[in-house]
């Protein structure tokens, strides 16, 4: 087990498994927020459930840690890669046709979905959990999520900054998951295509189902109930 | 039919490793029947003539086996043509009155020696590292004294046709060697007599890979759409469970 972490297939490692949780946890997230689609009462019982009780922080703590070890090792590995390509570069570069685009460009890809991470966190997190356990008034109340999610949806630059956001998170699930298993090294040459395709799955269900709470809020559709 | 063609082909010149490198364009009278290299060949001869330095690049079998032919040619490791080394590259491939643009493999682990030739000792320090057998496996096995799975023969057979080349670091914009590795480490992982050293094996020639300044892998499948010999990703994945594997047996 000596120095795993310091090779590099030990920090792809740790992207992977930091990544596969944080997949997961967007499932989650998702279907939580599908929730609030079909009942605003609801969706805040959710919200309560996962409220400011001990449960919910240590995953909250978790969660961010996750969050913060994908994000530095995507930072070490790309320094390390950018410095082995070596100073000069090729004059002409023809991407072959099974190289997906996504696959080239995680990093930039990263950085928009941190960026909405950001956003996300200052709208929501920051206006409910932390209103809450540092005692901030806010207009809404902090355990009204439903409320919450009314008020930054129905506003239009919100909503297309959102699925900007989607998009950008779509994109990088669809090679970050199977690339995950891949560095697991859980493939093999029947399963290589199969992964590629669940991952693209994957990433739809997902951020379909993130945009479609975001769209359905912006048009007034939504609760249903 | 053969056809007469005049290319333009746009070279990477470099005096040594330290020098600055520059493209210089030469016109050349080839045949759509004559391979790359043997236009290489003719535009040298051209350059001898006129007094001028030929154009260093790297070349053996010239037969797609040896993995010494290298060349970046118009954005693909080895040309324009799928699984075939620049060896195997007809003029055929080309129009009359193209502009080529020739280059070396470009990454840091594989610096330029001269012009378009470059060192891949790296590929050679890695095989030393733990890509071999060390124990004397005896004489040739009876037919079935030592069953091996059709598939797995057939598998390690195909890591096995990896030659080295080079092209995998050449096509990744990471500059990972891991496809090259992966090959060989799996060739060995696959059959009896390479399991028995799998553990130090998979360690040393990743330690050693690491250690040389290739760059990591991330998933992109450059170098398998790029390998004149087709080698698969699935390589990889078998490398990373058995460097894992041995990580957690050390």
């Amino acid at each position: 087990m000596s120095n795993l972490f310091s090779s590099s297939i030990g920090k792809k490692l740790i992207m992977s498994v930091t990544g596969l949780f944080l997949v997961l946890f967007l499932l989650f997230h998702m279907s939580m927020n599908l929730v609030a689609a079909f009942s605003g009462e609801a969706y805040n019982a959710v919200c309560e459930f996962l409220g400011t009780n001990w449960y919910a922080l240590a995953g909250t703590a978790v969660l961010a840690l996750g969050f913060i070890f994908h994000i530095i090792y995507a930072f070490v590995l790309s320094v390390k890669n950018r410095k082995a390509r070596g100073a000069d570069r090729y004059s002409v570069t023809v991407k072959p046709k099974s190289v997906e685009w996504a696959s080239q460009n995680m990093l930039v890809l990263g950085l928009i979905v941190i960026l909405g991470v950001v956003l996300h966190l200052s709208q929501f997190w920051y206006k409910m959990m932390f209103a809450e356990l540092a005692g901030i008034e806010n207009s809404i109340s902090a355990t009204d999520g439903a409320a919450w999610i009314k008020f930054y949806f129905s506003q239009p630059v919100v909503a297309v900054l959102y699925i900007v956001w989607l998009a950008a998170l779509w994109f990088h699930v669809t090679h970050g998951f199977w690339s995950a298993i891949q560095t697991i090294g859980w493939n093999n040459n029947i399963w290589v295509e199969r992964w590629e395709c669940i991952s693209r799955i994957f990433a739809t269900v997902v951020c379909v189902g993130f945009a479609v709470v975001v769209l359905g809020f912006a048009i007034g559709i939504f609760p249903l109930c | 039919m053969e056809k007469n063609i005049t290319v333009t082909l746009r070279v990477w010149r470099q005096e040594n490793p330290k020098a600055k490198g520059e493209f210089k364009e030469y016109k050349v009278s080839s045949t759509t029947d004559t391979s790359f290299l043997e236009t290489l060949d003719i535009l040298n001869e051209d350059l001898v003539a006129k007094g001028e330095e030929p154009i260093t690049f790297d070349h053996d079998c010239r037969e797609g086996i040896c993995g010494m032919c290298s060349l970046y040619i118009n954005g693909h490791p080895h040309g324009p043509a799928t699984k075939a080394t620049t060896c195997q590259l007809y003029m055929r491939r080309f129009k009359d009155g193209d502009v080529i643009s020739v280059e070396p493999w470009r990454s840091a682990a594989f610096p330029v020696i001269k012009d378009l030739m470059v060192n891949r000792n790296a590929f050679d320090q890695i095989q030393q590292a733990g890509g071999y057998v060390s124990f004397n496996c005896g004489g040739a096995q009876d037919a079935n004294a030592l069953p091996i799975a059709k598939t797995d023969a057939d598998l390690a057979m195909d890591a096995a046709t990896c030659i080295g080349c080079g092209a995998c670091v050449a096509a990744c914009k990471n500059g990972s060697a891991m496809l090259f590795v992966s090959a060989k480490v799996s060739q060995f992982a696959l059959l009896p007599q390479g399991r028995v050293e799998a553990n130090r094996r998979a360690l040393a020639m990743v330690a050693k890979m690491d250690e040389l300044g290739f760059g990591n892998c991330t998933n992109t499948r450059a170098c398998e759409a790029e390998c004149p010999k087709g080698i698969s990703i699935a390589n990889i994945a078998r490398l990373n469970r058995e460097y894992l594997k041995a990580k957690f047996n050390s």
